[in-house]
């Protein structure tokens, strides 16, 4: 499909990007000739447009290197990610750089991502001069646009990273991110880095940004927390797969693999119920090799509800409610967890004068 | 209980060319054997400098101009290097947060572990190993004996982290100081890393002092817990009181700007608002007397930029704060912090572009 027929087209909710069976494979350095890391192993996901998708799991579940593969900056060994109802992954030269403009990066570390010898004006015109020719001008005025977008000071153009605090790095590396007017922007752990006062000033900005301009937003964190407060639905990969998929509300009302459970756990307030959902949910150790997988459920070895069939066959992801996908193979027959926040220990502060 | 640990007037400076400028001011705090003190507070507000000034590792150009730090009775910050050097590892160790950073790559596990054994307990080498040994199995390593011969690269991030915590605790220290131990694991590891640290503190009675910016860590273990802001105590307490019932505007609002999981019967309803705290902890060198916080306080007055800010002093038994309107304001400033990036994303002081610190010209 081209640029016009892409304009033609302004409705909610309709896909800015459809990810079908992405397969990233790495040689295995050191293991026997042939053997693979399975870092993302058929992984189908839909982005909205306007709309967050949310990417949690463990390191090493194959979170980030999905997201290098949407951006082709890690190759695909194999599967399809549409652009705009184009093949993303098929473009070559002008194409593709035409299509980059619709798809940019946030990263985790603001320190790493911007290069320390050019300042920030530089470094956030660059996409533009790159993709759209502008000419110095131009481009000069767009950069305070962009800085005034993300609550920067016009003067900032001017510093060098190391000028800028850790929050404010972040800011420059969204204006970045936003210079070539993207539908899509993929954070990758973007706030992990920062401290909460901040973080939460960045993940407001990010909001806010995306209800002015319709920005859609792939959005992989550790934080159930961040996650839920940014996403509108949310994928849980385990080992170079996604074991459930939900809309956020339905997500964190009605978790249905083990696996969430054990994050969720994880993550659950202090509270009366904490410990005995530790006890049940929170599993132990670590995820097994991903060069050498289990033939069954990848899970099964560290699941606390696994049987021989889980540890022979492998659950697909099939659907468990409206919109809401698992895989696993005993959904019917566990009993879902009581997972209640309804006191949290941290209660917004109140009746202070005590 | 007396306390194992008592910082008393802790002061802090970095000498710069332009004079002392203050790093850590009046601190003041204590822990008890077995309990758990946590310090919270943004980057900046002196939280790892506590920890350094405390193990006498202060960086050059820091100093400590002022104050006593007295662990089981002696006057540590009066020790001289040797002394310092035998108290460390032994009465007080520290878990870093960085593992990776923090264990040395060309030596094994087994060795590093011995290291502070042999030096402190005069352990020989069978006998420190036993103890290591003894130490990795305390932490849940699997298959102990040939991790022992590891090197860290061998080892994940959570056990790495659980060599460090066998590092520190060999040699049954008093106190514990942990920096930050799990920012850098995964959750479901972190709780495993805490679960652990609280059992094998129960057993050994070991005072634990925890620097950390994340409120659920400190709900979940804290029994006590001290907010710096800007290398100040503003607010000092039972865990419990002080997240519940914050005092100081600073803690209230650290609190809602926290992402709070709301699970099962809560999960649909809306989003509640997260409060963002305009601007920036100011940079060092540039604190006046007056209230630290005032300049992104929503609710400071006239008083709060111009007067001395006010001693940290008891507002009810055991919970102390440092403002000039204890309580009655924290809500307040939860309200019209809320109340000013509601819903209306175009609204003129959302973008929180004021967050620019003094430093910028």
């Amino acid at each position: 499909m081209t640029g016009a027929a892409m304009l033609a087209r302004p409705l909610p909710h309709q896909p800015v990007l459809e990810v079908n069976d992405l397969v990233v494979h790495f040689p295995a350095a050191g293991a026997a000739r042939g053997a693979v890391v399975h870092a993302v192993d058929g992984i189908s996901f839909t982005v909205a447009r306007g709309r967050s998708f949310g990417i949690v799991g463990e390191s090493g579940s194959g979170k980030s290197t999905a997201a290098l593969a949407v951006m082709r900056l890690v190759h695909a060994t194999a599967g399809a990610v549409m652009l705009d109802g184009a093949d993303f992954l098929a473009l070559r030269g002008k194409a593709l750089r035409q299509a980059r403009r619709h798809i940019q990066m946030i990263f985790q570390d603001p320190f790493s991502s911007l290069d320390p010898r050019r300042r920030a004006g530089e470094l956030i015109a660059e996409p533009i001069r790159l993709l759209e020719g502008l000419s110095r001008h131009a481009a000069a005025e767009r950069v305070a646009t962009l800085l005034a977008a993300v609550g920067l000071p016009p003067d900032a153009a001017g510093l060098f990273p190391h000028q800028f605090s850790g929050g404010q790095r972040q800011r420059v590396c969204i204006a970045r991110a936003l210079a070539t007017q993207p539908e899509l922007i993929v954070c990758d752990e973007a706030v992990s880095a920062l401290d909460v006062a901040i973080q939460a000033q960045i993940l407001n900005l990010l909001k806010c940004l995306q209800s002015e301009r319709g920005l859609a937003y792939i959005f992989i964190s550790h934080d159930l927390g961040v996650v839920q407060y940014v996403c509108d639905d949310v994928a849980v990969m385990y080992l170079g797969q996604i074991v459930e998929q939900a809309p956020a509300p339905e997500f964190f009302a009605r978790p249905r693999h083990p696996y969430s459970w054990s994050l969720i756990s994880a993550a659950v307030p202090a509270g009366a119920s904490r410990e005995a959902l530790r006890r049940r949910h929170l599993v132990r150790g670590e995820p097994p090799s991903p060069i050498d997988l289990p033939p069954g459920c990848r899970f099964a070895a560290r699941c606390p509800f696994a049987t021989d069939r889980c540890r022979t066959e492998e659950p697909l992801l099939h659907a468990v409610g409206p919109a809401h996908l698992a895989a696993c193979h005993r959904i019917g027959e566990l009993e879902q967890p009581v997972f209640d926040t309804a006191v949290p220990a941290l209660a917004q502060p109140c009746d202070a004068a005590c | 209980m007396a306390p194992i640990l008592d910082v008393q007037d802790l002061t802090v400076v970095l000498k710069t060319p332009l004079g002392d400028a203050a790093v850590l001011e009046h601190l003041s705090f204590s822990v008890e054997a077995g309990r758990i003190i946590a310090l919270v507070g943004e980057s900046g507000c002196g939280k790892s400098m506590t920890a350094l000034a405390l193990m006498g590792l202060l960086p050059d150009g820091f100093r400590r101009t002022g104050g006593r730090i007295v662990l089981c009775g002696e006057d540590i910050a009066a020790a001289s290097p040797a002394r310092l050097r035998s108290l460390r590892g032994s009465a007080m160790s520290m878990i870093f947060q960085e593992p990776m950073t923090a264990l040395n790559p060309v030596y094994t596990v087994g060795d590093q572990i011995t290291e502070a054994l042999r030096q402190h307990q005069n352990l020989n080498r069978r006998d420190a190993l036993d103890r290591a040994l003894a130490m990795l199995k305390a932490v849940q390593i699997p298959a102990a004996e040939s991790r022992l011969r590891a090197y860290p690269h061998q080892l994940s991030g959570g056990m790495r982290q659980r060599v460090m915590i066998a590092m520190a605790l060999a040699c049954r220290p008093q106190v514990l100081i942990a920096d930050e131990p799990t920012t850098a694991l995964d959750v479901t590891v972190q709780a495993e890393v805490f679960d652990l640290l609280q059992q094998l503190q129960q057993e050994m009675g070991t005072a634990i002092l925890l620097i950390t910016h994340d409120l659920g860590t400190v709900a979940d273990i804290a029994d006590s817990v001290a907010v710096l802001y800007a290398g100040r105590c503003v607010e000092q307490g039972a865990t419990r009181h002080v997240l519940e019932t914050p005092l100081h505007p600073y803690a209230a609002a650290l609190m809602a700007a926290t992402p709070r999981l709301r699970l099962g019967t809560t999960a649909a309803d809306p989003r509640p608002a997260l409060l963002e705290i305009p601007g920036l902890v100011p940079p060092l060198g540039q604190r006046a007397s007056v209230c630290a916080f005032a300049g992104r306080c929503p609710r400071a007055d006239d008083q709060c930029r111009e007067r001395l800010q006010p001693p940290l002093e008891e507002h009810r038994p055991g919970h102390a704060v440092a403002c000039r309107y204890p309580g009655a304001l924290a809500d307040a400033v939860v309200a019209s912090l809320a109340a000013s990036r509601v819903g209306t994303p175009d609204a003129a002081p959302r973008r929180g572009g004021n967050d620019m610190p003094g430093a910028m010209p």
